[in-house]
């Protein structure tokens, strides 16, 4: 009986989070269109794009080999467990033994490999920059995320995301340095995974700027659907997973009650809707920088994420 | 009088004639002002010898050790403001400088004199550091005082370099009163010098080791070892010459002073680690390099400055030996180095001033045209070089055959490093001294007594070294082990 | 629970490191000196907050010459003068802002590695760790120094680095001539100032480029 709740409970997850995503995308869209002072389009406009999407047909071009093809669905899969496995509105789900930070991040990982092989594989030169650039951006996003779990998981004593919300609800955190830094530079890769400006534009479509939409511009139809629910998927899990490391508050707790899951839903929706919004705000405030200037950037979270790692090989070893 | 009314007096007179100084108009008197306030410093200064020494305060002190030193910083001060005196009126009436500067640079004199005497005497490490500070930046003025493009260039160099050195040195000093702290106590007595040489011995010894890096590469800087030397020859070569004489015959032995201090901190601990291999690597890679820079020269402050950098590696390699004869020739030439060099530097103040430049090639048969400078200048320079019998011959011998007897092979890089020096001084030598006089011949204003003088003590203690002399120097010797 | 007094002792020196490596990241003069800015607030904030955990009344005047002087003062009198003299307003580095900052990171490594080890015996965490980050941010400092051309970029970096010093003087429990030390080095400091300014750095070599002072270095012909 409790494995067949704990199994309805997990799948509730992974459909929330694919439900929640569009949305999501829609939210940001819509809020900074309302800052720049346009109407925009409704919060639910993604979904119908990906609707309409999943009808079109698929024109694949001439030279594009299985991997084109297959691509889209691996980007999609990947990314969809990896956000499964973030905490939202409970912990200790079935699958949170996997819901490792380094498994995260792996996912994640597998996911940029294929996106930038796909990108290369028509062999257009738009794709190849695209890719090019993606591989230059992740060169240091990987390493950076990779810091900020370790020192998040020297703070908490664990990788697993159960026992960091566990760890940082319980309140014996105190006053942390490293994990503002952590903080700062999750954002920082956030931003940078999610072809965010200052990093890349998600709304244009100029090619010197480009760097995610470069790699997907052969897609459509349904591959392309798949993708851009993928790129949701991102952004949501990366606001799931800042929001469930850093303001672990309202989560419910392994076996917890009926009302406890809805204030944990509950919360996680306040959560997804105030990100996406400072997300919209930070992006409106802020123009995007040159390309060269993006490792730069990045180098910031990856001595973030060092520098908070020595800070707490400091405070350990007191 | 008491020492403790002469210790105080190598300190209050010079600071209150500095405050003098500042508000004297005129030149010619603030001059003679100057001469006279070190004069009177000196004196009290050699009373100390005579004098019952006083019980080591918490500031201030007086040992074997810092004797040789005082005694040769206030002896030098004097004769380098008289020299200055007669100098300084010429700069004056070729406007190189103004009489507001003038005034400025005889108030600075003395307050540079009391930084180095205070430093000297002081007890206490964080008062040194004060000490050397404010020595340092009185100097950096000075150097900057002609305010031409290599004036400033050479001050704002100095003063950069100069500033990181005494910063890593504070942080060794906050290094040795933290290894003191535990055992000595909170507050003032983990920072008196006698206090620590008692208690040195149950010191964390790693701690001790650390901070030594630290307070040997900061004042390091300061004495000019290489390769933090890169100030020092655009300070001598820029500034007014006296503060030429002055830095190398002084500030470089103040800074010397101090990680010989500490250098006797580590001795007394037999858990820190010997500070000698790092002060003889230091020593010899100064020598060495500063020899081979003798060679392309073109400006005469500038040569004697880098050999001032060759002599300052002698004397750090000498005590990074240690043992009693190797200690005993770094005191000797020390001393040595400290009274030719700065006579070296009176002699090119006058040239200088005759030739209207400071450019070797214009530069030449000054035994003819003026013999008593020109004389000088040869025996100063040969003096320098090392040859008998001047007291540098016998204190460079006296380290070659203790290096001979404790590393011998690290001897062969030594003799090597003097040779090279050697050469080099004596073909530019060769270029002042003789041959057909050529360029400007302007009248010297310059006084020749300053040098002279130096050079007879050099040479008379090459010649026969006094007794007590030869006691007093084996007494400092040992104590620096 | 939690030792707050060695929590915010450490929030605050660690903040010193980071600002530090902020420093090194910046471009822009005007930027470097409210960054500065920022590093001596946070500076007088950490003595001040040893002064109340040690109990020494004395420290609270050298907090306050950090807030006063260094805070408020000197990056004004900087601004100015970057102003006046018409100083160029970028900042020019001989080595890239990312090797320096992984060197710099490699620094932090080393003085952290080598100030805990050293500092073993002793029994308070606040002084270990004070002494580990102050020599952080000194060599933080000195790297600034080496890697900048600007004259006051240079000037910052000394600062930087004396910021450190300040910060390991104040942890060494009970050590007197604190704030001798800090009122030395605000002297210090206000020369440089006044050195840059009344120099006219500008006026004699038309930018603080340090390289452009070179060529006048030494053997003139």
């Amino acid at each position: 009986m409790e494995l067949i709740q704990n199994l309805v409970l997990q799948g509730v997850q992974m459909l929330v989070v694919l439900v929640l995503a569009p949305g999501l995308t829609g939210l940001v869209r819509k809020v900074k269109a309302r800052l720049t002072r346009r109407q925009g389009a409704p919060i639910l406009q993604p979904y119908r794009d990906l609707a309409r999407l999943m009808r079109k047909e698929v024109v694949l071009a001439e030279n594009a080999s299985w991997l084109f093809r297959v691509s889209p669905y691996l980007i999609f899969a990947a990314t969809w467990v990896a956000a499964a496995l973030v905490p939202t509105f409970a912990v200790g789900l079935v699958f949170s033994w996997t819901a490792d930070l380094i498994a995260i991040v792996a996912l994640l990982g597998s996911a940029r490999f294929f996106l930038a092989l796909a990108g290369m594989d028509v062999g257009t030169s738009f794709g190849d920059i695209g890719s090019s650039r993606e591989m230059m951006i992740g060169a240091i996003a990987e390493p950076a995320m990779l810091l900020t779990v370790f020192s998040v998981a020297l703070i908490a004593g664990s990788t697993q995301l159960s026992n960091v919300v566990g760890f940082m609800t319980s309140g014996e955190i105190g006053i942390r340095v490293s994990a503002g830094m952590a903080l700062v530079a999750l954002v920082i890769v956030a931003i940078a995974e999610n072809a965010r400006i200052p990093v890349d534009n998600p709304a244009t479509h100029l090619e010197l700027t480009m760097v995610h939409e470069a790699m997907v511009l052969e897609y459509s139809g349904r591959h392309l659907a798949m993708i851009e629910l993928a790129s949701s998927l991102k952004l949501l899990l990366y606001v799931a997973l800042i929001g469930c490391i850093f303001v672990p508050w309202g989560i419910a707790a392994p076996g917890a009650g009926f009302a406890d899951l809805v204030v944990g839903l509950a919360s996680f929706l306040v959560k997804l809707a105030l990100g996406g919004t400072m997300l919209a705000v930070f992006e409106t405030s802020i123009a995007k920088m040159r390309v060269f200037r993006v490792p730069e950037f990045l180098g910031a979270a990856l001595m973030l994420g060092l520098l908070g790692t020595l800070l707490l090989f400091v405070s350990r070893s007191l | 009088m008491t020492a403790s009314d002469a210790l105080t007096a190598v300190l209050v007179l010079p600071a209150a004639a500095a405050a003098m100084l500042a508000l004297m108009p005129g030149y010619r008197a603030s001059a003679w002002g100057n001469v006279a306030a070190s004069f009177l410093t000196f004196a009290a200064a050699a009373s100390l010898f005579v004098l019952e020494r006083p019980e080591p305060g918490a500031f201030l002190h007086i040992d074997d050790l810092n004797i040789v030193f005082i005694v040769l910083n206030t002896f030098v001060g004097f004769t380098a403001a008289f020299f200055s005196a007669s100098y300084i009126g010429h700069e004056l009436e070729i406007g190189r400088v103004t009489p507001v500067n003038l005034r400025f640079y005889h108030a600075m004199y003395q307050l540079m004199m009391f930084g180095m005497n205070l430093a000297l005497v002081s007890n206490n490490i964080g008062l040194m550091w004060v000490a050397i500070e404010l020595a340092t930046l009185t100097t950096v003025v000075m150097v900057g005082l002609y305010r031409t493009h290599e004036a400033l260039e050479a001050a704002w160099k100095y003063f950069i370099l100069g500033s990181v050195g005494i910063a890593l040195a504070l942080f060794g000093t906050i290094l040795v009163y933290m290894a003191a702290q535990p055992v000595l106590g909170e507050g003032q007595p983990s920072m008196i010098w006698t206090n620590l040489m008692t208690g040195a011995a149950s010191f964390n010894p790693a701690m001790l080791n650390v901070a030594f890096v630290f307070l040997l590469v900061g004042y390091g800087t300061k004495v000019g070892l290489a390769p933090f030397h890169a100030w020092l020859p655009d300070a001598h070569a820029e500034g007014p010459t006296p503060i030429s004489a002055v830095l190398s015959g002084l500030l470089l032995n103040v800074a010397l002073y101090a990680v010989l201090r500490f250098k006797l901190l580590m001795a007394a601990n037999p858990g820190a680690l010997t500070p000698g291999p790092l002060m003889v690597a230091l020593g010899l890679i100064s020598l060495v390099f500063a020899a081979a820079m003798l060679y392309r020269r073109r400006d005469i402050k500038r040569l004697f400055a880098y050999s001032s950098i060759e002599h300052m590696g002698i004397i750090v390699f000498a005590f990074g030996m240690g043992g009693p004869l190797a200690n005993f020739a770094g005191l000797l030439h020390m001393v040595m180095h400290s009274l030719t060099k700065s006579a070296i530097f009176f002699a090119v103040g006058s040239i200088a001033q005759i030739k209207g430049s400071q450019k070797i090639a214009e530069i030449r048969g000054l035994t003819q045209s003026h013999p008593a400078l020109g004389w000088g200048l040869v025996l100063a320079v040969l003096s320098i070089a090392g040859m008998p019998p001047s007291g540098v011959f016998m204190s460079e011998f006296l380290v070659v055959t203790s290096s001979f007897s404790q590393m011998p092979l690290l001897t062969l890089v030594l003799v090597l490093g003097l040779l090279l020096a050697f050469g080099a001084l004596l073909m530019r030598l060769t270029g002042f001294a003789f041959g057909e006089p050529s360029g400007q011949n302007a009248p010297m204003y310059g006084s020749l007594a300053p040098l002279w003088l130096h050079m007879a003590l050099v040479l008379f203690i090459g010649l026969h070294m006094p007794q007590a002399m030869v006691d007093w120097f084996q007494t400092v010797a040992a104590l620096l082990g | 629970m939690h030792d707050y007094a060695f929590d915010i002792a450490h929030l605050l020196a660690s903040s010193l490191v980071l600002v530090s490596f902020m420093l090194i990241y910046q471009d822009r003069i005007y930027a470097l000196l409210n960054v500065f800015a920022l590093q001596a607030l946070l500076l007088a904030f950490a003595v001040a907050w040893q002064a109340w955990i040690q109990g020494a009344h004395h420290l609270y005047v050298s907090a306050a010459i950090a807030l006063i002087f260094k805070a408020m003062i000197v990056p004004w009198a900087l601004h100015r003068m970057v102003q006046r003299l018409g100083i160029q307003r970028e900042v020019e580095t001989v080595v890239g802002v990312v090797p320096t900052m992984l060197v710099g990171m490699g620094l932090v490594a080393l003085s952290v590695l080598l100030m805990l080890q050293l500092t073993e015996a002793a029994e308070s965490a606040i002084a270990r760790e004070d002494l580990a980050f102050s020599l952080s941010v000194i060599l933080l400092g000195m790297l600034m120094m080496v890697t900048r051309r600007n004259a006051v970029s240079q000037v910052v970096g000394f600062m930087s680095l004396e910021n450190g010093l300040i910060l390991a003087a104040t942890g060494a429990q009970g050590m007197p001539f604190v704030v001798e030390i800090s009122v030395a080095f605000s002297v210090l400091i206000a020369m440089i100032v006044i050195g840059v300014f009344l120099f006219r750095i500008r006026e004699r070599f038309d930018t603080v480029d340090v390289e452009v002072l070179d060529q006048y270095r030494g053997e003139r012909q």
